[in-house]
């Protein structure tokens, strides 16, 4: 890996060149909420002061510019006596994205695994995926994240270019051609030791503030042993079936295919919808068996996909502790409290 | 491919059918016919696809020949009983269209008064109106096979029904509740802006509209499968909202009723 250091001033004539050729993706400020608290959404920037670099999280994922929340696979039209057959990736160029965080990152490397190196990748997702071009950025503990207990708090592959803030310069890990080409744009300096020191300082000072926790020691085998725990019904009573903690989460991917014929008969459409497992009829099947009726059981299942069966596919969790499910719970079912009451433990 | 004869093939070779339908209508304003009319893009494709035989919003002839029925409306007067008899006899397929055929709609919300009479004295004042003295679904009356629900009814959801009915595909609507469609649109939660929503208990496929125009949902689309209303009036409760409030919104359209009616008794007992 390279390093660099990029003097603060110089960033937006970084964001200037990527901008004016790209489509770029940043986090702005998308509205202030109740408490008088700024929220912040992943949306097209093409100005450089709309960018809110230092935000605490987004409501939502960048999701929908890989993952879109309603895609469309294929089309069909009739043609005389014959058909055809339209597929499109939805993608046409390529997209910055200027400023996501380590979790973010993370998430996207986990869904690489089951998208992309997978026996059958999904090509929707791979041609998103691959015209890409990431710019990371360090970001201040917030009270719900517990990225750190699921080893997502730091990123070292999957983007191009990290920033990290060090006082007066980003401290730069530089990761792609691409970004090393980028930054001959701008002016950026080898960092000498002192910069070292300081990104040392930086880092583990905010490590410090984490506040939030799950204990994922043995939590597979505990998992196992905890099917039938009482705790399950408990959340189940509280779960509103509503999909919600799926929908903002970056790495839940499961989905659903429905096909759509034309008002006017002479075509249809396939179409992809991403889908939650909490939802009533996630598990039903064809004759309208359900497999998981109670909201206790979808709930479980979710924290099974999460953090036993991904666990023993690929030897990490399908979380990568951006605490976005437990805030967006209007019910107010968190992670770290339903992982602490299977151990057993008051949160 | 082998070439057929026959110009007018269609996805899977499905025969055209072009059911004649009837729009009727019993106690309503309308609004849910008025939608099919409303989307001009697809407007001429939907006529093509079934003989529309009657449709007082869009045309002045009417014939008593149909196959499917979409009424919309609901119940309120002993001739309207007579005439929805005479529908589901004609109808092979009859359609609720809209929350008041499938719920009573706004219509049932004088069922909460304990004395009609007053009621009527106090819209009608001396004038003689007969009606009912509460307004019903059509189920109350008629087997219905097919629900439609809204308020007003989404014409893509009506289009995309009638499209199956046609082709004999089944038909089934979403079964989750508004946030899903309301995340996937990306709005913002409205209880994080401080407004009271029943989008987590309400049946979707309406797009999430009301909450699109930063709108609170109402629950028009009754209850979704697996609703959790209990836990629903704690989120109220918690983000300061009275029952008052929320009983508000439970009896708007009277896909609720009965939970309507749970909360209003647990208040009165209170009082």
């Amino acid at each position: 890996m390279l390093f660099r250091v990029l003097q603060k001033d110089e960033l937006s004539t970084l964001f200037d060149q990527l901008a004016r050729a790209n489509a770029t993706v940043g986090p702005i400020e998308s509205g202030i909420d109740r408490k008088g608290n700024p929220m912040y959404a992943f949306e097209p920037v093409s100005n450089f002061a709309d960018l809110r670099l230092s935000y605490s999280t987004t409501k939502l994922p960048a999701k929908r510019y890989f993952l879109p929340y309603q895609e469309d696979l294929a089309s069909f039209r009739m043609e005389g006596d014959d058909w055809q057959k339209n597929v499109d990736y939805n993608i046409d160029k390529p997209c910055v994205f200027f400023g996501l965080h380590a979790c973010d990152i993370n998430a996207l490397n986990k869904l690489d695994k089951v998208l992309m190196s997978a026996l059958y990748p999904m090509p929707y997702y791979a041609a998103k995926r691959m015209n890409m071009f990431i710019i990371g950025i360090d970001c201040q503990p917030q009270p719900f994240c517990f990225c750190g207990s699921v080893a997502s708090d730091s990123v070292t592959h999957g983007f191009d270019l990290f920033l990290t803030d060090i006082g007066d310069c980003y401290f730069l890990e530089v990761l792609s051609a691409t970004a090393y080409n980028v930054l001959k744009t701008v002016k950026t300096s080898e960092p000498e030791e002192k910069d070292h020191v300081r990104y040392m300082k930086v880092t583990a000072e905010r490590n410090r503030k984490f506040t939030a926790h799950i204990d994922t020691s043995d939590l597979a085998k505990i998992l196992d042993m905890e099917f039938q725990s009482p705790v399950w019904k408990q959340w189940g009573d509280k779960c509103l079936g509503c999909g919600t903690c799926a929908n903002v989460c970056p790495t839940c991917y499961c989905y659903g295919v429905e096909e759509t014929v034309n008002v006017d008969l002479r075509g249809a459409r396939k179409s992809k919808t991403l889908y939650s497992c909490n939802v009533i009829d996630f598990a039903e099947v064809a004759g309208g068996h359900n497999f998981r009726p109670e909201r206790s059981t979808r709930l479980k299942y979710r924290y099974y996909h999460k953090h036993r069966g991904f666990v023993e596919a690929f030897e990490e969790s399908l979380c990568v502790g951006c605490g976005r499910c437990g805030e967006a719970c209007l019910a107010g079912i968190t992670a770290p409290e339903v992982i602490a009451s299977v151990r057993g433990e008051e949160s | 491919m082998q070439s057929s004869p026959n110009k007018t093939r269609t996805y899977l070779g499905v025969p055209i059918a072009r059911p004649k339908v009837a729009f009727l209508e019993l106690s309503s304003c309308e609004g849910c016919q008025l939608q099919m009319v409303n989307n001009e893009a697809t407007l001429l494709d939907f006529l093509s696809l079934v003989e529309v035989v009657a449709f007082r919003e869009a045309m002045t002839e009417q014939a008593d020949d149909y196959h499917i029925a979409f009424v919309e409306g609901s119940v309120t007067r002993a001739d309207e009983v007579e005439r929805l008899r005479k529908i589901r006899n004609t109808a092979k397929v009859l359609v609720a269209l809209g929350s008041c055929a499938c719920f009573g709609g706004v219509n049932q919300l004088k069922n909460r008064f304990q004395d009609p009479a007053w009621v009527k004295k106090q819209v009608y004042g001396d004038q003689v109106v007969e009606s009912n003295d509460q307004a019903q679904p059509l189920e109350a009356f008629v087997p219905v096979d097919l629900r439609i629900f809204g308020c007003p009814v989404k014409k893509e959801e009506v289009e995309k029904t009638v499209t199956n009915v046609v082709l004999g595909k089944s038909v089934v609507l979403p079964k989750y509740p508004v946030c899903m469609e309301c995340k996937a649109n990306e709005n913002t939660c409205l209880f994080d802006i401080g407004e009271p929503c029943l989008g987590p208990i309400t049946r979707g496929g309406c797009d999430s509209w009301c909450p699109n125009s930063r709108m609170g949902c109402w629950g028009c689309r009754g209850p979704a499968e697996d609703a959790n209303v209990e836990q629903m009036k704690e989120i109220m409760k918690k983000n300061g909202f009275s029952e008052e409030t929320m009983l508000d919104r439970l009896e708007c359209f009277g896909g609720f009723a009965k939970d309507a009616d749970t909360l209003r008794r647990a208040m009165d007992r209170v009082k």
